[in-house]
Order: C-alpha cells, then structure tokens, then sequence
C-alpha cells in the first residue's frame, strides 16, 4: 500500500486509490507550488496529512499551519509576490477572517501564481453555517473552478496553478466537503525539477499599494483579466456535456450545473431514464457566455440545479435575456431547496418538481430513527472537569457566551453551557457587550487556547483595556484539538513556549489565576473568586488534550495497559453525578439502575473522582 | 446497480480503517469504487459514519438513504440507527456487538437496544442481522478486524476475495499492533 510519504515524493506517474484532499496535496507538488499555507479548519486538515507526511527535508514545499487563515492567505501571498507558486486552503469560513487582504489580491500582479482553495460545507456537516463562497468570486473579480471528484480536484489544481502563474493571478478553487474526503482512482504523473528560490520582487511590476490613484488602473486591470478568463472558460478542458441516452421525444430538456451537484443530477438522470441532456461546468464564474449561450439555444427547456445559493441562476437568466433566448429557465423553488446538501434523491425531487412524469419519486418505507447520539466530549477530557467546575460556581441568572472548539460541545445536555455563539474568537467581545449596563446578570466567556490566539486577542485586549465586567475562563489544552491537534503558536511543539498569565498581564488584564481542570477544588475557588471580581478577570484552566495524550502514550508504548476507575457497588448511593452530570461516556448505566465502568472507553485518568457526593469510585490498579 | 455498503459507529472507534481497508481492497479486486468519510474529525463521541458504492453507475460517493445492501456496524445502537436509515429491503447488516451508551441513555431517558431487539427491527426491515464478538481485546479499536474476518467469511460483498481483504488488512494495519488484527481477523473468518 502506498504510504503519504510517497504520495507526496514518488518521483514517477503512478495509479491510486485516494481521498480528494491527499489527491489535491499530490497535485500541489507536482504543479511545483513552492509555499503552501493554511489554517486548520474541517474538510480541508487532510491536505496538510499528506504535505506533512514526508520528512521536512525530502518536501519539495515549504508548508505551515498559520495562526489564522488571514496571516496563512498573506504568506502565500508575500511568497507570490517573490516568483513562488503559492496556495492557501481554509475551510469556509475561514474566508471571512481571510477577507480583508484576500479582496485586494485580484487588484495585484503576483508573478507566482497563487491558488485559493476553499473547503466549502453544504450541509453544515462540520460548520457554523453552509456559506455560499462562490459569491466571493463575483465579489473579488477572481475566477473560480469547481471540481466534482478527487480526480477532478487533482486536474482543476494543476490546471488553476498553471494559468494563475502564467496569468500572474490568484484563483479561486472550490471543493465542498464531500469531494475533500471522498475516495477514487487517481492517475498522477511525475513530480517537476526542483524549485529556484530566487526571491523575484520587484515594485516596479505593481503598483502595488492602492492609494487612490492607483485603484482605478489597478481594478481596471482585474477587470481585464476577468475577461481573460471568461474567454478562457469558453475552450476550457474542464466543461463537460453528457448527452441523455435517448433524445427528448417532445422539448428538448437540459441541465447546467457544477461540482458535485453536477453527478448529483446525471445519477438521477440516468437511474430515471430520463431524456435531460447534462452540461457540466469547471470554471463556474466567469460564465463561459457563448458556449453557455448555445446550451441554452438548443434546449427548449433547461433546468439551473445548484446546491445552497441562486448564483448561476440570475447569470442564466440575465445572459439569455440579454441574446433574446427563447428557452424556458427552470430552478429550485422554496426555502428547502435552497438549504442543505443535494443527493441524487434530492436532485430528483427537485426535477420532479417541473418534470413530475420523468422523475417519478420511488417508495420508501419511512422507519423510526433510535435514541439519537450527540457528539460529547471525550473520556477524560480537561473541558468537561471544567464545565462540572463552571456550572457549579455561575450565580444565578448568570449569561455564558460560548466559542469554537471541543469546547462548544458545552452547550449540548447535560452541561447546557455556552449560549451564544457567532464565530470563533467572537466571545470575549460578545461577553463584553452583553456585560454592558448589566450589572443584574454575570456574563461568563469561554474560549479555547487555539482561538485566543487565532482571533480572541483583540477582542481581550479590548476587555483589558475597558476592563470590561466579565469573567473569561481560558480552556487551554494546548492544542488545536477539533481539527485534529495541529499545533498553535505558544505550546512549544515548534519554537517557544509562551507563557499565558505572563502575555495576559503583559496586554492589561490585572486579575489572571491558572489552574488544572482536574483539581476542582481549586478550579472552584477560583472560578468563584473571578465571578465576584468587578471587572475583567480571566481564569486559564487547563489540561492537556487527553486524546492526544494518550495517542502519543500508545504510541511511544504500544503495550501500555489503561487503569480503569472502578465504582464500588457498596458505596454507590445512586447519584448518578457520574453517568448524566459529570456525564463521562464510560459510565454505563444498567436498567437494574446499577452504574458500572466501559473499560472499551475508560483511560484511567480519574477525574470523575472528585464528583462522586457518595465517594464510591476509585480505580483498579 | 451499484452495490452499495454504508459503515457506521461512534467517534473514536477507528471506523476509519475499516472503510479504507475495505474500499481498498475493492480497487485491488479491480471493482469500480467509490468511497467516502462523512464525519471529518470533528465527531467527538458523535456518530460516524463511510461510504463505499461499487459499480460503474455510482458516480456520487454517498450511499443513498435506503439503499444499502450492507449495514456494517462497530456499535449495536449505530447498527439499528445505520439501518433505520440505509438499509435496503433484503440487505445485511453486520455488527460488532459492543455497547456504548449515549447521554439520553445514561441519564435514563431512553431505551438501548439488545441484540435480539436489533435482531427483530431489522427482520421487519425485510432484512437479516447479525452480532459479532470476539474475546478480549489490547485495544478495541481492533473489532475492526473482527468485522472486517466476518465479512470476509460470509462473502457479504461481491467481488471482493476473503484473501484480498486479509492482503489489505496486513498492509494497513499499524505495524505495532499487526499481528493482533490478523489473529483475530482469522479467528473471525475461520468462526
Ligand atoms: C474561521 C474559522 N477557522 C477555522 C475553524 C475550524 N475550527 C473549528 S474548532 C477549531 C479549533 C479550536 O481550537 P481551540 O480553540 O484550541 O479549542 P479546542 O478544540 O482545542 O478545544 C477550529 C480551527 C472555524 N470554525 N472557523
């Protein structure tokens, strides 16, 4: 079996089986990108899997985790502005934070190249929203390639990379979660020679600082390129036209669409027999008019399918206006369509809505769904010693403002803490708002150490600087743990340690207490203190990711046997602290109404001790 | 029609080795595969699940709801749930009988299933369920090798060889704990 490592370094063409996000990191090494950078977010944290696994001197690239997508995105940037081929990839909304410097990018020459690759979540399957970024497109004059598949994903890379360093552009590559991580045969080729590190920068290229009198030529010359690319889209390898197997025995019907919704629709297509003619776009903006254009003429009716916004379905409609077409535009009707990933079931449903004949809906037995299984956090983790510590200290009437991690798993039963939640590193600043003539209710913020440092900063030097009344409790397990445990600046895993109280005095904050979530008296007392403290106080707990501690333990000693707590039967006076509010999965609980420990899932870590009223549980070695 | 399997489990329980080990194994077999992982990293303790559609017709990766012609499950409660959902009259499911309870349970506010209540709901889904268990094991993570001998025993996918599984396995199996997955591998295929 092929490992990452030589995924990554086989110098010769070879055939395999791979997910798109590993496909997509061969694809960068073999177009020859020199800088790739990235933030970790959900789908995209495999790509960085593959670029990682060879050792750092055998990587024909320089790859880093950067502490938020907008400094990742400026990296690659800076290192196109020198010659380097560069990408960037973040998830969805990762954009956002990206935003400010990535909508000046299509206003510059950048003689590498630079490809922008955007995890996109219909369906919300890992997300806080399902953001449309084919938007952003219209919005930064970038143009953007949508592929379909792995193998597609691996081609529209290579192909973006090419044209952006030939065009001197960045450009925009869009995959949605489900092309990230599905698998196929993948036919990759050689890797190029190696790279030239001259650094190639020369102002005289821009201008590249848009002071008012540079914005005009500079957007004239995105404006320019757009147009470029649009003229591009109409020869492009990348489009497809899947004619229907028998012809329309009437109006002729079509189809266009993109990406995955694309094969979406040709499943349904087909498993209906149906006579719908099929046209699948890569390069989705700019619109490739004339061959758009001649679709749409030898149809008489075509339907616009997409997945999550109405984009192409304006452009569709305005474009055959503007030429006079006659052919009837169908698209998706109703706020369920407009949400959610598409199936091919979907897609038929959304057919059927103006062909019902031709896309008879099929007959399922609907059937009862068990007790459902919320995503909890794990045995042993630090955060949930916090949260029993937390809940067990707010006053009464007290607001708790949640953030991004593991941590947000807060809010789900039994803990039901962290009530508000926008993006991540917003609950600092939240908290302070809510704090605002409030002196009836505490405000208690939660945010992780990833996220202090990714965007919580301003919002906490903010609350210094006001001394905003709130209590900020700082769940620090050193690592970035949702994404899979990339490394955040400060937890010494690569350069300095950095010590927290010192950077929280350093930034004004004068009440700072640190303390293990494990030692909950302590955490108690302090959690306590903070609360009645009038002003801005901040509580670290901490404790290391015990997930990744005991990988790393395993690893370093495959044979290592876990304790296990253990609940005496004679003590046991039926609490239940530990099985629903404590609430660690390895408690079972037996319909007999006896509590007993999953030893599948206990680590031995013990930190239920402490919660036990009846002091029953103790451990077995 | 495209031979559809949708695997399925809870976070944390390795659900990742089974679905590669076996969507390999269809490509090595030659089969026009497809496969997909639905749940990331981020599924903490959550439900998990994969993908995996063989047959030239399957040109998305996600198995659709109710067409499953193979349940496989690491967990008894994910195999009624993955069944409710996926399977297709006259499918299989198979299970690794290990229990792990959800917080609604734990705190008494619903039902967990048993084997032989599995076992039923899944006959009035016109389909057939079964429980496998192996003894005691270093790590459980490796009940994916017991699952993985099971499939391979009762030739529940077409196309792919018992042997070609087991060649699979071997190969990507962590190297520290390969003898052990194929001990009880063959200990589950000989059963
Ligand atoms: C703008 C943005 N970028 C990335 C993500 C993906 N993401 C979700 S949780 C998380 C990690 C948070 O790490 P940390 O704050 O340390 O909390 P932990 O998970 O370790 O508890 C990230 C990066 C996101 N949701 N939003």
């Amino acid at each position: 079996m092929l490992s990452l490592a030589e995924l990554m370094t086989n110098r010769e063409g070879f055939g395999a089986f791979v997910m798109g996000n590993h496909a997509l990191a061969r694809a960068m090494a073999e177009a020859g990108t020199a800088v790739i950078t990235s933030y970790p977010g959900s789908p995209t944290p495999e790509i960085a899997e593959a670029l990682q696994a060879p050792p750092e001197k055998s990587r024909p690239y320089h790859f880093e985790f950067a502490a938020n997508e907008k400094v990742a995105l400026e990296i690659a940037a800076g290192a196109s502005l020198n010659g380097h081929p560069s990408a960037v990839f973040f998830k969805s909304v990762g954009l956002n934070v990206a935003a400010d410097s990535l909508i000046q990018l299509p206003l510059m020459e950048l003689p590498g190249g630079m490809v922008i690759i955007l995890g996109d979540d219909p369906g919300a399957n890992s997300s806080q929203n399902e953001q449309d970024n084919r938007w952003f497109a219209r919005m930064s004059y970038m143009p953007l390639f949508e592929p379909a598949t792995p193998a597609e994903a691996y081609v529209m890379y290579k192909e973006a990379a090419e044209l952006a360093r030939e065009r001197r552009a960045p450009v925009l590559l869009r995959l949605t979660t489900h092309v990230c991580h599905a698998r196929e045969n993948v036919k990759f080729s050689e890797l190029p020679p190696a790279h030239d590190w001259t650094p190639r920068f020369d102002a005289a290229a821009g201008p590249y600082v848009p002071i008012t009198s540079s914005v005009f030529p500079l957007k004239r010359r995105a404006l320019e390129k757009l147009d470029a690319w649009a003229f591009y889209g109409e020869k492009s390898p990348l489009t497809s036209v899947y004619k229907a197997s028998q012809p329309a025995a009437g109006r002729r019907l079509g189809l266009i669409s993109s990406g995955l919704p694309a094969l979406c629709a040709l499943e349904a297509v087909r498993n209906a027999g149906a006579p719908v003619d099929v046209l699948k776009l890569g390069l989705t903006y700019p619109l490739p008019a004339v061959l758009v254009s001649e679709f749409l003429a030898e149809h008489d009716e075509v339907y616009v399918l997409e997945e999550l916004d109405r984009v192409l379905e304006g452009e569709l409609k305005a474009l055959a206006y503007d030429k006079g077409l006659a052919c009837r535009i169908h698209a998706r009707k109703g706020h369920g369509e407009l949400m959610g990933e598409l199936s091919p079931e979907r897609a038929r449903a959304c057919l059927a809505g103006v062909w019902p004949k031709l896309f008879p809906a099929p007959e399922r037995a609907r059937r009862e769904a068990p007790a459902p299984r919320l995503p909890q956090m794990c045995p042993g983790c630090g955060h949930r010693s916090a949260f029993h510590a937390i809940k067990r200290a707010l006053p009464p009437g007290a607001i708790t403002v949640g953030d991004i991690g593991c941590h947000s798993l807060g809010y789900l039963p039994p803990y039901n803490m962290g009530e508000v939640l926008f993006s991540m590193g917003h609950s600092v600043s939240t908290a302070s708002g809510l704090a605002l003539g409030n002196s009836a209710r505490k405000v208690v913020a939660f945010v992780g150490d990833s996220t202090f440092f990714h965007a919580g900063m301003p919002g906490l030097v903010n609350a210094a600087w006001r001394d905003s009344d709130i209590t900020l409790v700082l769940l620090d397990n050193g690592t970035t743990a949702m994404t899979g445990h990339q490394p955040r600046p400060g937890n010494g895993e690569l350069g300095e340690r950095l010590n927290l109280p010192a950077i929280l005095g350093d930034l004004g904050v004068k009440f700072v207490r640190e303390c293990d979530a494990y030692d909950q008296a302590k955490l108690d007392a302090q959690l306590k203190e903070a609360m009645e403290y009038k002003g801005f106080a901040v509580v670290i707990a901490r404790h290391p990711c015990m997930l990744k501690f005991m990988r790393e333990r395993r690893r370093a000693n495959p044979a290592l046997q876990a304790q296990h707590a253990v609940i005496d039967q004679a003590k046991c006076a039926r609490h239940y602290v530990c099985a629903a509010e404590f609430a660690c999965p390895s408690f079972i609980r037996h319909e007999d109404g006896s509590v007993t420990v999953n030893n599948e899932l206990c680590i031995g870590d013990g930190s239920c001790i402490q919660t036990c009223p009846a002091q029953a549980i103790g451990r077995d070695k | 029609m495209a031979f559809n399997i949708y695997l399925c489990g809870v976070g944390g329980q390795g659900i990742g080795l089974l679905a590669a080990s076996l969507a390999q194994a269809a490509a090595r077999a030659g089969l026009p595969a497809r496969a997909c992982d639905t749940h990331g990293l981020a599924q903490r303790g959550g439900v998990v699940s994969s993908h995996i559609r063989l047959g030239a017709d399957a040109l998305t990766p996600l198995v659709p709801e109710g067409e499953a012609d193979l349940v496989l499950a690491l967990e008894r409660l994910e195999a009624l749930r993955g069944a409710a959902q996926y399977l297709k009259p006259g499918g299989r499911v198979l299970y690794y009988d290990t229990a792990y309870q959800p917080v609604s349970v734990r705190a008494a506010q619903a039902h967990y299933p048993t084997v032989e209540e599995v076992k039923k709901e899944v006959e009035e889904m016109g389909g057939q369920a079964e429980a496998v268990k192996a003894g005691e094991m270093r790590d459980p993570r490796m009940q994916n090798a017991a699952l993985l001998g099971r499939v391979a025993a009762l030739g529940l996918i077409p196309g792919i060889p018992a042997a070609t599984i087991e060649e699979i396995l071997a190969e990507m199996a962590p190297p520290a704990a390969l003898e052990e997955n194929l001990a009880i591998f063959r200990a589950a295929r000989a059963q």
